[in-house]
């Protein structure tokens, strides 16, 4: 295998990661929406993506719609949905012959459909159909993945690819809740602060697991623990982590080498495995998690430096 | 048909021309006859939508949708008896021995420019010749491992070659998925006629690469096959043919010489590359030895080639072979280094570069096709007989102002073949491309491309000009 097979794996793995994730986030957003009427979400979604700037100067309105459509089928923003299939798709299409021809043919079809969508805006339920398409589509691929690739190193980079992205998204929407901001004369722990944390349980398709493994209403501190330390849950930092650490070590069997992003993915994972969310609200879950994503960029940029590019 | 200069009647695959429908096309025709109303329109829209989902693409430089877009797929197969394919095939076995023959001698002791066949200067002052080439030896002294020849049916018995393509000739990629998708939609016509299968192409390629490695080479060549790139307008085949043959389908950047030896980036360290399947033109292969500025290819690969480190497929400098005014020379090839009568034509052809062949060429060009001696892909050339006024008189200025940039034939009445469109089945103009590999042995494919133009009467097939694609069968029996 190439460096550069592996390297356009591994990027296919996050881009079609970062497509759901975003449809998650525009969901859940979207619905906050409707529920509290305002467009402060949009902005502050916006914010958690480090986004603002370049949204603002495209949509100076700012209109509540500007948004979905910026995130969603904007093909001129690079974090957009429709941004994301398009370099999945340019990533597979490079490397078709070491993927199956299912793999190939759901993102090739995902983004034959797309064109239809491609900058046209997004607005009421259309919305939701957008974003029920691009879930469906993306499972569909991770679907033929899990179901039909080799359990050879190709596997291994796109895993890596898959959960280097989730962990990093995972940790953003939930982040995104520092970000929302209570209208006016709404306390915090107040209704519309139980509706938020709902819907950042809903982003991950996780409320009714909340429900079963709690048992008890939304409380934020328990939606963290879930959130970053649950070992079982597949969208939390620790089971990411875990996946990761898993990956590397299969590298590291078949190529006989360790590198120094094993060493990185090591520290990492162990502060989440005998981490306890006491300690990461007294430090600020805010702090924790901005340093979280540095820390999970930094390890994607070692896998890069020890397999993907010129080694 | 009017834009046919020769008087002969147009001879058409399935019916000849008499109209009666001709063995070989006997299961065809009764695939059509008993086809309901609308059958056939929902058959190509199915075509169509595979084609489009699974991804066969050709990328068109310059069209306004992008870079990619599908080839159009003619539905009614284009079908060869075995009689007369065994006598196609022994041509092409010995006009490619005789054109591999041509290029070693060219690069060596030119023997054959000696006994005073081929002018020197044909071989000298070809822009395509390479001198890094010149007294090189090659392992089995083959030169084009992969050969297209182009060729065209003017009656019952008669085909002419067009042309060789022995640089990197395209298009076999279409040949098996065209047979693919036939089998897939209309799985009955292969019960119930017996067709030679062409399945088995990759595994004759990859078998042909390896018969290529210099004896420095371990036992089981490590074969790459090198792209330009997904922008490259045939991408679509270069990784299909990697993954048909399993073998890694790399970049310029994905190799690096050192000390003479080529070798890949994997995750796993450098790993040492035997044979190159190169779908990049001899200038862009290595910065060092041809164009500095080229992003393509691989600095030093010709030091790592003339040490006998690297095979490449095809060799460098080919092109002195498949240009379009040495062409008029393979016949005396066949004739010196064989010492046989060529079994396949040659199309009559006028270089412009003598002066009594375009004094003629000049006055006649309203009958002739004119054409680029390196033009390729249909670009840069006349058709008389459907040209205007105008559009000849500005030709005839760009010949004049440089003859030996151009050949000249007499139209030919192209054979036709069924083919459906809008208006239901009609006669379309067809070539045929098949493909000749040499390895330790010639092996030829029963079949090839058949490309068709698309337009009525239109005489330009290239898949760049619009034209499209058939199956092309090659009956076990008649």
């Amino acid at each position: 295998m190439l460096s550069s097979t592996a390297g356009n794996i591994y990027w296919m793995g996050r881009y079609i990661e970062r497509a759901t994730n975003t449809a998650r986030m525009l969901e859940a957003t979207n619905r906050m929406w409707l529920m509290a009427g305002g467009s402060r979400e949009w902005q502050s979604l916006a914010m958690a993506f480090g986004l603002d700037e370049n949204f603002e100067k495209k949509y100076p309105d700012r209109a509540v719609g500007d948004f979905v459509t910026f995130m969603g089928v904007d093909s001129s923003n690079p974090s957009s949905i429709a941004a994301s299939i398009q370099a999945a798709r340019y990533n597979a299409r490079a490397e078709r012959n070491n993927l199956t021809v299912s793999v190939w043919e759901y993102l090739n079809e995902a983004s034959i459909q797309l064109r239809s969508k491609l900058d046209k805006p997004l607005i009421g339920s259309a919305i939701q159909d957008f974003l029920d398409w691009t879930k469906r589509q993306m499972i569909l691929v991770a679907g033929a993945c899990e179901t039909t690739l080799l359990r050879d190193e190709a596997y291994h980079f796109l895993s890596l690819g898959t959960y280097i992205e989730r962990a990093d998204n995972t940790a953003r929407i939930l982040d995104s809740k520092y970000h929302i901001l209570l209208p006016q004369g709404e306390k915090v722990g107040g209704g519309v602060d139980y509706y938020q944390w709902t819907e950042i349980l809903n982003c991950i398709n996780a409320l009714r697991t909340y429900r079963r493994v709690y048992s008890s209403a939304v409380l934020p501190w328990r939606v963290a623990e879930l959130m970053i330390l649950r070992s079982d849950l597949p969208r939390s930092l620790h089971f990411c982590l875990t996946q990761i650490m898993d990956n590397l070590d299969a590298l590291a069997q078949i190529y006989g080498t360790r590198h120094e992003c094993h060493r990185l993915c090591g520290v990492l994972a162990s502060g989440l495995r005998y981490g306890k969310v006491d300690d990461i609200f007294k430090r600020g879950l805010h702090e924790f998690l901005v340093e979280f994503i540095d820390k999970n960029n930094d390890l994607g940029v070692e896998i890069t430096r020890n397999y993907l590019i010129n080694p | 048909m009017a834009e046919t200069a020769a008087n002969r009647p147009i001879f058409d695959e399935m019916r000849g021309t008499d109209g009666k429908i001709r063995p070989a096309f006997a299961g065809v025709d009764q695939w059509l006859s008993n086809m309901p109303d609308g059958e056939h329109g929902r058959m190509q829209l199915q075509a169509d939508l595979l084609y489009e989902r699974m991804g066969i693409t050709f990328g068109a430089y310059g069209s306004a949708n992008g870079h990619e877009r599908s080839i159009p797929f003619d539905l009614i197969p284009r079908v060869l008896g075995k009689t007369e394919w065994d006598k196609l095939e022994a041509g092409l076995r010995q006009r490619v021995r005789a054109l591999n023959a041509f290029m070693h001698d060219a690069y060596h002791r030119r023997d054959i420019c000696r006994a005073g066949k081929i002018p020197e200067a044909q071989i000298v002052r070809n822009d395509q010749f390479l001198s890094v080439m010149q007294d090189f030896d090659l392992p089995g002294s083959i030169y084009a491992h992969i050969c297209g020849v182009d060729l065209v049916r003017v009656s019952e018995g008669q085909f002419y070659v067009l042309e060789d393509n022995c640089r990197v000739p395209s298009g076999v990629s279409y040949m098996l998925e065209n047979r693919e998708v036939m089998m897939r939609l209309v799985p009955s016509l292969f019960t119930q006629n017996r067709i030679q299968p062409v399945a088995q192409y990759a595994e004759e390629l990859l078998n042909t690469l390896k018969a290529t490695a210099f004896p420095a080479a371990s036992s089981d060549p490590c074969v790459v096959l090198l792209t330009p790139g997904p922008y490259n307008s045939a991408y679509f085949e270069h990784a299909f043919l990697a993954d048909e043959m399993g073998v890694e389908l790399v970049r310029g950047t994905d190799l690096f010489v050192d000390d003479h030896k080529v070798y890949m980036r994997t995750p796993r360290g450098p790993k040492q590359v035997d044979v190159i399947y190169r779908r990049v033109d001899d200038v862009f292969l290595d910065p060092l030895a041809f164009r500095p500025d080229s992003m393509l290819g691989i600095p030093g690969i010709i030091g790592a080639y003339r040490a006998g480190n690297i095979s490449l497929a095809n060799a460098c400098g080919t092109g002195i072979a498949d240009d379009k005014a040495t062409y008029c020379y393979v016949p005396e090839m066949i004739r010196f280094y064989l010492g046989e009568e060529p079994i396949l034509q040659n199309v009559p052809t006028y270089r412009c570069s003598e002066a009594q062949d375009l004094l003629y060429v000049k006055e006649n060009l309203k009958d002739l096709v004119v054409k680029e001696v390196h033009g390729s892909g249909g670009a840069g050339m006349l058709v008389g007989p459907t040209s205007t006024k105008a559009e000849i008189e500005t030709f005839r200025e760009k010949l004049l102002a440089n003859p030996a940039n151009f050949i000249a034939q007499p139209t030919l009445s192209l054979s036709t073949c069924p083919t459906f469109v809008e208006e239901g089945i009609a006669p379309r103009h067809v070539d045929l491309r098949p493909f000749v590999l040499s390895g330790d042995r010639i092996a030829i494919m029963p079949g090839g491309l058949t490309r068709v133009a698309l337009r009525k009467g239109s005489l330009v097939v290239n898949s760049s000009q619009g034209g499209g694609t058939k199956d092309t069968w090659v009956l076990a029996d008649h």
